[in-house]
């Protein structure tokens, strides 16, 4: 089952191979992972996704917590966190299906960031499950090529203290 | 004070109170290398390989409880210290390493002697550092220290470039380290510990089993003090052995894979285990499903990553263990807890007398467990540190000494290491120069770091070194004859190649051969005598194997060999003194 971790570490070279690598040697696989600097200049958000029983991303979390320079890790409850992710699409668009495509973003309250002559980019966040409604339309008119931010949460106001 | 980034290397080093620096030199590490040519301390010892450096300032630290130094120049030179950082790693041995790197602007272009040392150690150290800046050398040196020293200790890796150690800085100490991810917990939860308590109070069977937190939190004190408050018999593990005293009645031995039988058949039959830094290793365990499966557990350990790692506890504790066992202590004596393991403590000594350790020692044949007993005998009244290579010889070490002080006894435990033992031994001798310093090692383990020898007599570092030599590889021999059909692939050494006197001689060491059980005390004396070092070389056959054993993967009360008796299970049906303790 997918859990999502927030882990808050020190803004240093390295930190990133040290997380990443933890989970590699112990055997587990990061379904997405997205990294950013937080409101503390000196401190960056990882937030990482990844596919594991209960039991053994326990363990994970407890080496996490003793690297030296992470300094908080939770381990998000879905129903108790907000979570977003960003998708860039490049569909294949005719000029006679673009407004069909346009229309499809529009419901998914998704922008079109670049036109070109035979395709459209369509920029979406959203749920996974929204932004994977949406790739499935899409997918009728063909997707090029597609990049996407990986999945970053908070836990909701309510849990704070 | 204005100096260069080498000089405050060293003068941080004097700070932090290292009084040994374990090494070898190379271009981009001269720097540094010059600058301790200025100091009488710390002392830099020259080794002869940089693995043998990292053993070594590995063997000080198990004895002193204390990090030295190891200072090595970059690739191969720090690629080296490698298995050396690895096995501090896995034992949780305090340590600081520097790998000297080629300059800064250079880094990550392929340059000679370049390696990528904070990526390659990762894994297998505690944490690492990549000094990019003159001026962050002191803040990192005292970082290093503390973390190394603090918490679960453990190996700590700083990589100085070339132009960092040339760098010129105004000196400064920091006082104090920031480190707001780190922060061990040292108090247990005090819920936790009066939960732990009370079910000491009522334990029928308890059982103690320490491990080497109990060494590294310094808690030796504390264990003697509740196990003898409450009449706990206690196993140590491999790495905790020392913490309490072997020839206290209360001591049943080593558990595990090469454990006596009555030290397993406890651990089977006790009601209540109480895990004291310990992490229930597989060589401990053996099958996890029946290992301690009646009992309830107490696990204390100050790595909150070791609690329900491998075996889920009762009764969580994570804290220093000095800290939590004194806690337990008082709270007990609040309770005017009383002793209730006499009847537990006669089954225990009703199996010991059934099932000791055992080896057959025919008239005229040089038995290893035999050297390793006249050793224990003969060091009887002589403050000893016991260090081991790994095999064989290192498991007859643990079965057949008495270690009676904490911190004299130093084996590679998590990592088996061979090619530990003479470097461990000469790092324990500085680090306790009073005492007399035996590495009892195998013919093929020696040879792993053999060219410590040179270090050992150029500095004056008078380590013995007994040799039990069976010419094979006896572990794996003894595996082969096990389990592979008796088929001895490449485990076939020579017990005459090499010549181990002439080696020693050739060191400008002291040799000397045992053949017969005869010979063995006068040449053990004279070794302990000699000033300076010493190669006994004991001539023992190749066809004796470590029993009792546990086939791996089995229950740790079905052992092979040894006298007969057991699973427990098996047992229990003819022996009325148990039925005391089970009602």
């Amino acid at each position: 089952m997918p859990h999502t971790l927030s882990v808050l570490v020190e803004n240093k070279p390295g930190v990133l191979m040290r997380v990443a690598s933890l989970f590699a040697r112990r055997g587990f696989n990061i379904d997405s992972l997205a990294v950013g600097v937080t409101e503390d200049p000196t401190l960056s958000r990882m937030t990482i996704v990844v596919a594991a029983e209960d039991t053994p991303l326990e363990q994970v979390t407890k080496q996490l917590h003793k690297l030296i320079n992470v300094i908080k890790v939770q381990d998000l409850d879905p129903k108790e966190m907000t979570d977003r992710e960003l998708v860039l699409f490049k569909v294949n668009a005719p000029p006679e299906r673009r407004h069909e495509i346009i229309e499809i973003a529009n419901v998914f309250r998704a922008k079109i960031v670049d036109v070109g002559k035979q395709s459209l980019t369509i920029e979406a966040t959203g749920t996974g499950d929204k932004l994977l409604a949406m790739e499935d339309l899409l997918r009728a008119y063909g997707i090029k090529e597609l990049a996407r931010t990986g999945k970053i949460a908070l836990a909701r106001g309510s849990k704070d203290a | 004070m204005r100096m260069s980034g080498a000089q405050a290397l060293v003068k941080s080093l004097q700070n932090e109170g290292v009084e040994v620096v374990f090494g070898y030199p190379g271009g981009v590490a001269l720097p540094i290398f010059d600058a301790l040519f200025e100091v009488e301390s710390p002392r830099t010892i020259l080794v002869r390989h940089e693995q043998a450096a990292v053993h070594a300032a590995d063997g000080y630290a198990r004895v002193t409880g204390k990090p030295c130094a190891v200072i090595v120049t970059s690739g191969p030179g720090a690629t080296n210290t490698i298995t050396g950082i690895a096995n501090a790693f896995m034992d949780s041995i305090p340590l600081v390493v520097f790998t000297a790197q080629v300059a800064t602007h250079v880094i990550g272009t392929d340059a000679f002697q370049e390696s990528d040392m904070t990526g390659i150690t990762i894994p297998i150290t505690k944490h690492n550092y990549l000094v990019k800046r003159t001026e962050d050398l002191p803040e990192v040196i005292k970082e290093a220290y503390h973390i190394a020293s603090t918490g679960r200790p453990g190996p700590v890796l700083i990589d100085v470039p070339v132009d960092v150690s040339k760098g010129e800085i105004d000196y400064v100490y920091p006082e104090n380290v920031n480190l707001p991810g780190y922060k061990p917990t040292f108090k247990g939860h005090t819920k936790q510990i009066k939960q732990a308590a009370a079910l000491i109070a009522k334990a029928r069977k308890p059982l103690l089993y320490a491990g080497g937190g109990v060494l590294a939190s310094g808690a030796w004190k504390e264990l003697k003090e509740l196990a003898e408050l409450m009449q706990l018999p206690i196993v140590t593990t491999l790495m905790g052995k020392g913490a309490f005293p072997e020839d206290h009645h209360l001591y049943i031995g080593m558990p595990g894979m090469h454990g006596a039988k009555y030290t397993n058949y406890s651990i089977t039959e006790t009601d209540l285990l109480i895990a004291v830094g310990v992490r229930f290793d597989d060589r401990v365990t053996g099958k996890l499903a029946t290992f301690a499966s009646k009992s309830k557990v107490i696990h204390i350990d100050i790595d909150p990553a070791e609690i329900g790692k491998n075996k889920a506890p009762d009764v969580p504790i994570v804290g220093d263990a000095a800290h939590v066992l004194s806690a337990i202590v008082s709270e007990l004596r609040k309770m005017s807890a009383e002793p209730r393991t006499d009847a537990w403590m006669r089954v225990i000594d009703d199996w010991r007398a059934r099932y000791p350790l055992h080896y057959h020692n025919p008239d005229g044949v040089l038995m290893p467990q035999y050297v390793v007993e006249r050793i224990r005998e003969l060091t009887k009244d002589r403050p000893t540190v016991i260090t081991t290579e790994v095999g064989q010889n290192q498991m007859w070490s643990c079965q057949y000494t008495h270690i009676r002080e904490p911190r004299t006894w130093v084996s590679s435990g998590g990592l088996g290491t061979m090619g530990f033992g003479l470097p461990a031994a000469m790092g324990a001798q500085l680090g306790r120069p009073e005492h007399l310093v035996i590495d009892i090692a195998g013919d093929g383990s020696i040879q792993m770091n053999i060219q410590e020898l040179a270090t050992a007599k150029i500095n004056h570092i008078p380590v013995k070194i007994v040799i039990l030599n069976n010419g094979v590889l006896g572990m794996v021999h003894q595996w082969q004859e096990l389990f592979y059909g008796g088929r001895f692939a490449s485990s076939i050494l020579d017990q005459d190649v090499p010549d181990f006197v002439k080696l020693a001689e050739a060191y400008g060491c002291l040799g000397l051969r045992v053949r017969t059980p005869e010979e063995l005390d006068a040449a053990l004396l004279q070794a302990f005598e000699y000033d300076g070092p010493v190669i006994v070389d004991c001539r023992v056959p190749a066809t004796e194997n470590v029993y009792p054993m546990v086939a791996p993967g089995g229950s740790i009360d079905e052992m092979l060999g040894g006298i007969p008796g057991g699973p427990v299970s098996e047992m229990l049906d003819d022996d009325s003194l148990l039925e005391e303790v089970w009602e």
